[in-house]
């Protein structure tokens, strides 16, 4: 393929939107209230919504009459290349709403530098995708604040699902070698650059929500190169299961 | 403040304000600013149109709504769908913000004012049945994509706000 890194570089970035637009779409009915319900699944629908814009692309790359859909439903479990993080299951709503927090803070600095970007269509899908994610961030900081500096249950539950999702944060700093190849392009975004203000802006969040920032320096990855948790795997049947079942059905 | 006007041709126009969004089915796709452009190329009517959210499921229907309506009136017609740039707030017209209130929904504020409104520090959404300020956020997110959902503390009716986007 033509390209072949600029299309792995476009689902490098949005296969992190569509598995966590996934996640949290699984809390559609299912929310732990009717306003935290539709939050979720708004928010489910403007990441579905980017995925789209970011697939067409994609396929438009690929040619040979591939599809957005054949991409988004389609793939092996090693052909995905969201990061760890998204993937993680909704244990319950702290893990819920701590996975959106720590997506949120970087999917925002992120898109910021996708703006400057010399590609037109990524520049475009960037500054629209900023509005909607803005809107993203403010929701899952002030449900951190709330819940982290709220009842005795609630802080330990945020202080848990910190805890055990910190592990995953690293890997949205780690580069493949596409990201590697666009970067020097122009095109991509050198995500090694976003590091630090991320850390200090999740920190700043934390630190008024009087939740405690793990101490430990080992980090889980892999996700970008394919190489998945088990639950990817589990989510990818629920998710495939009626274009695997009825080849090529439309609605 | 980004301000292109539409290009949009004066036969097409009459028409086109039939269409109207089929979520907030007071607001024509006009008032909305979803419309960029629609113009004679060739005898075919070319259609651009912007979402509203990336999301938003009404596109779809808004293309074939367009495509229809031209249709009947004896034209053929091309839809576009483009992201660059990327709708605003600021795009509603006067009139779409005067309907949107006479529907009972609260119309998008500045975005310093809706910022402050959003983390809950100022009340300034004003009530569409009552008008009073004294409103309260309910939710960040609303019914559809671009709204938030507000209650009147006065009159205690629930209504939705525009989220202000730009």
């Amino acid at each position: 393929m033509k390209n072949e890194n600029l299309y792995n570089y476009i689902l490098g970035v949005a296969d992190n939107s569509l598995i966590l637009g996934q996640r949290i779409g699984e809390l559609c009915g299912h929310g732990p209230s009717l306003e935290t319900d539709i939050a979720c699944t708004n928010v489910s629908l403007d990441l579905f919504g980017q995925v789209r814009s970011y697939y067409q692309y994609a396929a438009e790359i690929a040619g040979e009459g591939k599809t957005e859909d054949d991409i988004a439903f389609l793939r092996r479990e090693r052909q995905y290349k969201n990061v760890l993080l998204v993937e993680q299951p909704n244990t319950d709503f702290a893990y819920t709403i701590v996975r959106q927090f720590l997506f949120d803070v970087y999917h925002l600095l992120f898109l910021q530098e996708l703006q400057n970007s010399t590609d037109e269509t990524l520049v475009a899908i960037a500054k629209k995708s900023i509005k909607e994610v803005s809107y993203h961030e403010r929701f899952s900081s002030d449900w951190i604040k709330r819940l982290g500096d709220g009842t005795e249950v609630s802080h330990q539950k945020i202080q848990e699902a910190i805890n055990n999702l910190w592990t995953y944060t690293d890997e949205l700093f780690n580069q493949t070698d596409a990201d590697k190849a666009m970067v020097t392009a122009g095109v991509g975004v050198d995500v090694t650059s976003l590091k630090r203000k991320y850390y200090e802006t999740v920190t700043a969040v934390l630190e008024v929500a009087t939740i405690a920032i793990p101490e430990s320096k080992w980090f889980q990855k892999g996700g970008k190169n394919g190489v998945h948790t088990e639950h990817l795997g589990y989510m990818l049947s629920d998710m495939q299961y009626m274009q695997r079942t009825y080849p090529g059905m439309e609605w | 403040m980004t301000t292109t006007t539409p290009k949009i041709d004066k036969q097409l126009y009459p028409i086109l304000e039939q269409v109207s969004d089929p979520e907030i089915p007071v607001l024509s796709i006009l008032e909305m600013g979803v419309v960029r452009s629609a113009l004679f190329v060739d005898e075919v009517v070319q259609v651009v149109i912007t979402p509203t959210y990336s999301g938003c499921p009404a596109m779809d229907v808004i293309g074939d709504d367009i495509k229809k309506i031209l249709k009947e009136s004896g034209y053929d017609a091309n839809v576009k769908l483009v992201l660059s740039p990327a709708w605003t707030t600021d795009w509603i017209t006067e009139k779409g913000r005067k309907a949107l209130l006479d529907y009972g929904i609260a119309p998008p504020l500045e975005a310093e004012a809706d910022k402050e409104v959003l983390l809950g520090s100022k009340k300034l959404v004003g009530c569409p049945q009552c008008g009073s300020t004294n409103t309260k956020m309910v939710s960040q997110f609303g019914s559809t994509a671009c709204k938030a959902f507000f209650q009147c503390e006065d009159c205690l009716e629930p209504f939705d706000y525009f989220k202000c986007l730009k």
